[in-house]
């Protein structure tokens, strides 16, 4: 099985025990980089996959909670050289496919072969790089798909539907669905007409669709639930985390249990 | 930098950058510029582009766009021979007077052709960011000009240091936003501007500033602002009796720069953009992009960025505002790893001595920004006696009082001369 296999399988895997899919998103680091892996390994048993944020010094399709959590992890000298050095000490202790969500700049600057051989042996099988559009991304869909890595398509509301059919047809691991026009940490609730753009997607991809963006609370997992094959739940469990909580007991009231 | 491309390849992309077929169909100048946005904006700029094809160099647009430039902005702007300052300097110095245009910047070239653009694109409100207020107070005149509401995104750190802006753009009928977060400067504006744009990007049209970020940004402020070149050029062969042997323009984003060189990139004319040298060379001492960067993507384009080992984008110095920018338009990437354009820096007290000088010597108060290109052109005379040198004398510096009054003005007596 190729690493963005993994991902899809895990997924599919939570919808064949009847419910949907978890995906918890962290900033990698944040709030205490000492922290760092404890946390992913309580995230991580929890979730079906995790989504890791690399910290970026411009996180322009980010929310405040994102931002804030990306600056004072940069502050603390959190860099993905320093991540991944942290990912292999922990190497076989977390079982969950990894993704990384980071801005195309630092992934430049790491160079894209050496960071597709440092992922494969890190555990991470996909990425999400919400500035690197399809039409820009060749050099580095290359460089992961030589080592079985996935590079994972965002889709959004405003998305035309041939456009939709090319993201759903080249994403790897999963469709990622945005379900507002805006950025990351909206609590403005989903909007009404979310069911038929998530079918909509949900008919055209062949992979499972995940909804991000301003999901919360166990209501809104269990709605986006109905519509596609998993949850990203990104600022609302930063928040928790940086207010000193246990996760766990967050990510679990998420799937009712 | 000219290492990042090989001389066969650079002078075939100059030839292309002179013939005017750059940027190519990708946006691209050479390796330079492309678009990296966030996917909820990709249709967005699928329909900017659509809409710069459709009107920029349609007959109606541009007859709309050079009358408001005539009778609005006050075009042609002077070229001004500056005869004490030539003499000083020992060379023969022009100024092309930007800093005649309406709002008091060439910002009000570009901000009114995009105010236009969005009108005819039918948005419903305009967002703008601006550093040194300028392009915020030219976005606000122009959206009142043409009736669209406008928000301009503005740093904490830029609102204290250009207060009297922020007031004109309020007085202006634009609604200014403080932008808190990031460095609370030209770099944040922008992030939260396109945050903003994410939120609504078929009602809002983003009238960004300077020559920067994705296609077709940097094509249409340069095709917008090169009216300051093909002007300048047709003044020195009237006035001055011929072409400038060099021509200076001070380079933050880049986009008077552009304005000015983009005309004489085929005329046998020394090019030389001025950066913002600050307190000195350390990376977060000054804003000194192609002279210390090195390749990356920022704010959706790739190209010559200040950045740390690790890909982050680091935070700039500079006393002005405007250039106080850790990116540059990818034109000008393209332009320095050609050879045809040089960049150098001037620093903080270099600006404000040049600044000085042009006060006393010629009675016009410049920018800050505009100052560190009088900086460089002062060295320049030194080593070229006799130079006919053009100066982009890109805008007025009102704005700069608040900076200024930190260095006390020299009391003079004159009742006993």
């Amino acid at each position: 099985m190729q690493a963005h296999e993994r991902i899809s399988a895990a997924i599919v895997a939570a919808n064949d025990s009847g419910r949907p899919g978890l995906v918890p998103f962290i900033t990698a680091g944040y709030p205490k980089p000492a922290d760092f892996i404890t946390t992913l390994k309580a995230i991580a048993a929890m979730g079906d996959v995790v989504e890791l944020g690399i910290p970026f010094s411009d996180p322009m399709a980010d929310g405040m909670t994102i931002q804030r959590s990306s600056f004072e992890a940069l502050r603390q000298g959190v860099s993905l050289k320093w991540i991944f050095d942290q990912l292999d000490s922990a190497s076989g202790e977390i079982k969950a496919p990894l993704v990384m969500m980071s801005y195309l700049n630092p992934l430049l600057a790491f160079g894209y072969d050496e960071l597709a051989d440092r992922a494969l042996a890190a555990g991470v099988c996909g990425f999400i790089v919400p500035d690197l559009p399809f039409e820009e991304s060749g050099d580095f869909r290359a460089a992961l798909e030589s080592k079985g890595l996935g590079l994972i398509q965002l889709v959004t509301p405003a998305t035309p539907e041939e456009r939709l059919r090319t993201l759903c047809d080249a994403s790897r691991g999963f469709v990622y669905a945005v379900t507002i026009t805006g950025i990351t940490g909206g609590d403005a609730g989903l909007p009404a007409d979310l069911t038929d753009y998530l079918d909509k997607v949900a008919s055209i991809s062949s992979l499972p669709v995940c909804a991000g963006f301003g999901i919360r609370t166990a209501d809104d997992v269990a709605a986006v639930g109905k519509h596609a094959a998993g949850a990203i739940v990104g600022s609302a469990l930063v928040e928790v985390l940086e207010g000193g909580d246990d996760p766990q007991p967050y990510l679990r009231s998420l799937i009712g249990q | 930098m000219s290492s990042l491309l090989q001389a066969d390849e650079a002078s075939a992309l100059l030839a292309a950058a002179i013939r005017g077929e750059l940027p190519d169909e990708r946006g691209r100048f050479g390796p330079f510029g492309g678009r990296y946005v966030p996917e909820t904006l990709v249709p967005a700029f699928e329909r900017l582009e659509a809409g710069v094809r459709e009107h920029l160099h349609d007959p109606r647009f541009q007859a709309e766009f050079r009358k408001e430039l005539h009778e609005w902005v006050g075009r042609p702007t002077a070229l001004t021979f500056a005869p004490r300052l030539s003499k000083r300097w020992g060379a023969e110095v022009w100024l092309k007077r930007e800093d005649l245009a309406h709002t008091g910047a060439h910002k009000i070239n570009n901000a009114i052709g995009q105010a236009i653009l969005a009108k005819r694109l039918g948005a419903k409100r305009i967002i703008a960011e601006t550093g040194a207020g300028q392009h915020g107070v030219a976005s606000a005149a122009a959206c009142a000009r043409v009736g669209l509401p406008c928000s301009v995104y503005m740093g904490s750190v830029d609102m204290e240091r250009q207060a009297p802006n922020v007031d004109r753009m309020l007085r202006l009928g634009a609604e200014v936003v403080a932008v808190e977060s990031g460095d609370k400067t030209l770099r944040a504006a922008i992030d939260e501007a396109l945050r903003t744009w994410v939120t609504d990007p078929e009602g809002i049209y983003y009238l960004l500033g300077s020559a920067v970020g994705a296609h077709p940004y940097p094509y249409l402020v340069r095709e917008l602002q090169s009216v300051i070149g093909e002007e300048a050029r047709q003044q020195m062969i009237d006035l001055a009796g011929g072409l400038p042997d060099v021509a200076f323009a001070c380079v933050g984003g880049g986009s008077n720069a552009i304005g000015l060189f983009y005309p004489l990139l085929g005329d046998d004319i020394e090019l030389i953009g001025v950066e913002a040298g600050g307190t000195g060379d350390g990376l977060g001492q000054n804003a000194a992009t192609l002279a210390t960067g090195t390749p990356g993507v920022l704010q959706g384009s790739y190209t010559i960025i200040l950045q740390d080992d690790d890909g982050q984008v680091q935070e700039t110095h500079s006393i002005s505002a405007g250039l106080d920018y850790s990116g540059v338009g990818p034109e000008h990437a393209l332009l320095q790893a050609t050879g045809r354009v040089t960049y150098i820096s001037a620093q903080d007290d270099e600006a404000l001595e040049a600044l000085e000088e042009l006060c006393a010597s010629e009675g016009i108060l410049t920018a800050l920004e505009t100052s560190h290109a009088f900086a460089a052109a002062r060295d320049y005379a030194r080593q070229h006696p006799g130079a006919r040198i053009l100066i982009g004398n890109s805008g007025r510096g009102d704005k700069d009082m608040p900076t200024l009054t930190k260095y006390p003005a020299r009391i003079r007596n004159h009742a006993s001369a």
